[in-house]
């Protein structure tokens, strides 16, 4: 019997214990409704920017309250509040309730601690972090990002964090709770150079204290950033057409997030509004794929030691050796195809109804070289960093923003190309993967995932990869 | 509740002005949204609350801090203070920093600009429902090849948003919103699905388009779109349809930002006064339409709104700034303040419009021999600073003059700079959604990344 922080917290906060929860449970199944459940939420979260070498502003905001869903087979009632007092919340439970119009309410059920992992933990967390501390990195990174090149003429710097205490009651019985903290430190430096300008951005974090700065400096995330806007000033036009293109290890893990990851979300395919209904056991990519989300990744931006309605995160294979194992579910869609949670129901907030969402997706490493794929190219496109993507889910259809790329010609890596747009089909592009490195690696915490109007972190990953045709959205022709 | 809000926002303040604070203002915004939501004629979800939020920007010694809270308790105000005050110490002095001069402050009774309609508060949530399943079947209705939805939606929001601060202004005012949007699905014979989605959006329900012609919208786009191809790269003419240019928009939008400006990060940089667009671009920031979703009696900082021409016959004519930007580029607030709770006031855009002309959109096509018409584009393919701009796609070809085949996974791309120069047309089918109007246009060339 497990009384984790975050309960404790929530109970020392709010006054909110199992009988409160289980009063409120009461109201929100008054009308017989299947299910309901409450998310209670505490969030703190600071910035501090730092711009042209000083502190520019710094803020801190403070958010709470709680969501309450009730469900009425697959109709959904949903209705929040900041105010806490059991009047309060009695009066969300009983809007939320009306989706159910039932004559009866349906009996209530004592809840059960549940123990969560951890994989990560509140400990050494930022956000009370003396602020001198922060600037202090933010100094650091600066003068690394100047120091990197003479054209290096503004850095702009930001650190960003929150601690998330989170508490869930549900009506089948169940309370777990989390508390969780993310950092992220972000940089963007401008080049000036003979009339040029150019921009880039970089930067990491991760469901960690001050911690992560041991491993990765402030100086290596200004000097990546640096790095990039120097190099675009020598960037060529990319070329327009279809070409073969080398994904560099890491980053490039947001073309499985686009392609493939969200069509694989299970509420579109409950729906069949998504390209991969209805196609378990078949072969949906290339035999060398095999594509894992993974919610229980040590400190990882995605992770997360309890899912957003109270189950456990867990590493799931969804496509191995190019065949389609399962969707990510939540439990709304879990029971419509009659399994189980897979620990993907997630929410921005406690002001949003839960839906499967990805948490860390990657692609496992295969056994190639990543310097004989590059060298298997005769004409292609290298692509290493990425500024963001997105999904058409109905027919397949993805982008993504490549920010740091370069020309492969006769087999080497040649002339860094502008900023560009690949876009290719989902279901088409992965069977397209004609070699698969054994370099994989998992992208530095700075990716945040948009679904319905909801931003929840997430992770990405992949080994350096060959997609033997994808569409190039550059300018020159021929 | 409107004078609470107001009453709370002056109470910050004059907390703050107690502790000897130099300036500050407090921002005290309440919310309500109800929604429902259908699918295939069943509630799929109905969502019904109320949020509010106070934040506070400290200006002390010309350092600068930002605190908000959910918590409007005096207890929990009183934290949000003393919080902000000592956070501001960590800020370095900027000498930029501050309130607006208070000669640009809307100090007189701001205009109605029309932004309240009371028939939202009492619109119940089966009407809404009601509302949903009729755009959701006309959908069904249009044409037998829709064979799935991903939901119709209407909903509503009540607001209310004050704004006060230490040099005198102190002010209100209640916006309503509403909105109903469907997405239909077809099956492709290829196996592929192809969507496509309509929505309306307005300050008022009685200036909704008709729900029907909502779903219908929805579904003819969705339709229109079966058999879709891809396209051979090349470089053509490209009709850019109205809902497209509001993308365009968009993006300009971004680009005009005065803090863009300060960072050097816009392609408009340098260029004030320069002929960047074809003589038939004409672009105006309206904050002061009547019922417009992007309208607002002061901005965020409670400066007086003003119409500012962006674009006048192709030559740029003006950032859009807040006091801070203004002061730091040597210039005057233009009134933009945008206002979030957590972090300073930042130039943001009101309405944003695109002069409309006066052919008809078939004759944008009719010249063109071999081209694109753009209906949708997808991801973030832009770079602000070089205004490269590289964005997936999809459309219809056009060949001698008429729209033909669909087309779809597709790249356009360019630079901002060229394809606002190569503007050759514009048509009279002026678009109004949400925040901005757009008519289609044409630009004389384009590359189209395809096989």
């Amino acid at each position: 019997m497990a009384d984790a922080a975050g309960t404790t917290y929530i109970r020392d906060k709010f006054g909110i214990d199992d009988a409160i929860a289980s009063s409120v449970l009461d109201e929100a199944l008054a009308f017989g409704g299947d299910y309901a459940e409450l998310f209670f939420e505490h969030k703190d979260a600071g910035s501090i920017v730092y711009e042209q070498q000083v502190v520019k502003n710094a803020t801190r905001s403070l958010s709470k309250g709680m969501g309450v869903r009730v469900l009425a087979g697959e109709a959904v009632g949903y209705a929040y509040t900041e105010d806490l007092d059991l009047a309060a919340l009695r009066r969300a439970a009983a809007t939320a309730a009306k989706i159910a119009s039932r004559d009866e309410a349906t009996p209530p059920v004592d809840v059960v601690h549940y123990e969560t992992p951890q994989y990560y933990t509140p400990e050494g967390n930022t956000v009370d972090v003396p602020p001198r501390d922060k600037v202090e990195l933010m100094q650091r990174a600066d003068q690394a990002a100047r120091a990197y090149d003479s054209s290096i003429a503004r850095a702009d710097i930001n650190f960003v964090d929150e601690i998330k205490h989170i508490a869930i009651f549900t009506s089948d019985g169940r309370m777990a709770s989390d508390v969780q903290p993310l950092v992220r430190f972000n940089v963007s430096c401008l080049s000036e150079r003979d009339g040029g300008r150019q921009t880039a951005r970089w930067g990491g974090g991760g469901r960690m204290g001050m911690a992560y700065f041991e491993e990765t400096t402030p100086e290596a995330l200004a000097e990546e950033a640096a790095r990039q806007a120097v190099l675009l000033q020598s960037a060529v036009e990319a070329p327009a057409g279809t070409f073969p293109v080398v994904l560099a290890a890491g980053d490039s893990g947001i073309l499985l997030h686009e392609a493939i990851g969200h069509g694989l979300e299970a509420d579109f395919n409950r729906k069949k509004t998504s390209n991969y209904s209805d196609r378990i056991g078949e072969l949906v990519a290339s035999e060398l794929c095999t594509v894992v989300d993974d919610g229980t990744i040590q400190d990882s931006r995605g992770s997360i030691n309890v899912d957003d309605e109270g189950n456990m995160p867990q590493k799931n294979v969804v496509i191995e050796n190019g065949v389609l194992q399962g969707y990510l579910q939540d439990r709304l869609s879990a029971a419509a195809f009659g399994t189980k949670p897979t620990g993907n129901g997630r929410r921005e907030s406690f002001k949003h109804y839960p839906m499967p969402r990805m948490t860390n997706t990657y692609m496992l490493g295969g056994d190639s070289s990543p310097e004989d794929i590059i060298k298997s190219v005769n004409r292609g496109v290298y692509c290493v960093a990425f500024s963001g993507g997105q999904v058409n889910i109905s027919n397949g259809d993805f982008v993504f923003s490549v920010t740091e790329g370069y020309m492969i010609e006769g087999g080497k890596i040649t002339s860094p190309i502008r900023n560009v747009n690949l876009i290719g089909n989902g279901p088409e592009v992965l069977t397209k993967v004609t070699a698969v490195g054994h370099d994989f690696e998992l992208s530095d915490g700075r990716w945040t995932c948009g679904k319905d109007g909801q931003s929840v972190p997430v992770g990405v990953g992949i080994p350096t990869t060959l997609v033997s045709a994808i569409t190039v959205g550059g300018t020159s022709i021929g | 509740m409107k004078e609470d809000l107001l009453s709370i926002a002056s109470d910050i303040v004059d907390q703050a002005h107690k502790r000897g604070v130099d300036e500050v203002d407090a921002f005290v915004t309440s919310v309500a949204e109800t929604s429902a939501r259908v699918r295939l004629s069943e509630v799929e979800r109905i969502i019904d609350a109320t949020s509010n939020a106070a934040s506070v920007r400290v200006i002390n010694g010309k350092r600068t801090a930002v605190c908000s809270t959910v918590d409007l308790t005096p207890r929990a105000l009183t934290e949000m203070v003393e919080q902000a005050i000592e956070l501001a110490s960590i800020a370095e002095p900027d000498e930029f920093a501050g309130l607006p001069d208070r000669g640009d402050l809307a100090l007189a009774e701001p205009p109605n600009l029309h932004l309240y309609d009371e028939q939202i508060e009492s619109i119940s949530i089966d009407a809404m429902k009601d509302i949903a399943l009729r755009c959701e079947q006309a959908a069904f209705d249009y044409d037998k090849k829709v064979t799935n939805s991903d939901g119709a939606e209407m909903g509503v929001t009540r607001g209310i948003v004050a704004l006060a601060n230490s040099a005198g202004f102190a002010a209100s005012y209640p916006l309503t919103s509403a909105h109903v949007i469907v997405e239909a699905i077809c099956d492709d014979n290829d196996g592929k699905k192809r969507n496509d989605s309509w929505f309306t959006v307005e300050r008022a329900l009685h200036r909704l388009e008709d729900a029907e012609e909502v779903g219908r919208k929805a579904a003819a786009r969705a339709v229109a779109k079966i058999g879709a191809k891809k396209l051979a790269t090349t470089t053509m003419p490209v009709v850019w349809e109205a809902p497209v240019v509001r993308a365009l928009l968009g993006i300009i939008g971004q680009a005009v930002s005065g803090e863009m400006l300060y960072r050097r990060s816009t392609f408009l940089a340098e260029l004030e006064d320069s002929q960047v667009g074809s003589e038939l671009l004409t672009i105006t920031d309206d904050p002061l339409l009547e019922g417009r979703l992007g309208s607002r009696p002061f901005d965020g900082e409670g400066v007086a709104s003003r119409r500012v021409p962006l674009f006048e016959a192709g030559v740029f004519r003006e950032f859009l700034f807040d006091s801070y930007n203004a002061r730091r580029m040597g210039r005057n607030t233009t009134g933009a303040a945008g206002r979030s709770l957590s972090a300073p006031p930042a130039p943001g855009t009101s309405n944003l419009v695109l002069e409309p002309g006066d052919i008809s959109p078939e004759d944008l096509c009719a010249g063109v021999v071999e081209g694109l018409l753009l209906t949708d584009l997808m991801g973030f393919g832009v770079n602000m600073t070089t205004g490269d701009f590289s964005r997936g796609a999809q459309g219809f070809r056009i060949e001698s003059g008429k729209v033909t085949e669909p087309v779809t996974e597709i790249n356009v791309s360019g630079n901002l700079k060229d394809m606002l120069a190569n503007i050759d047309a514009i048509a009279n089918d002026m678009l109004w959604l949400g925040a901005s109007g757009a008519p289609s246009l044409r630009m004389s060339k384009l590359t189209v990344s395809g096989t």
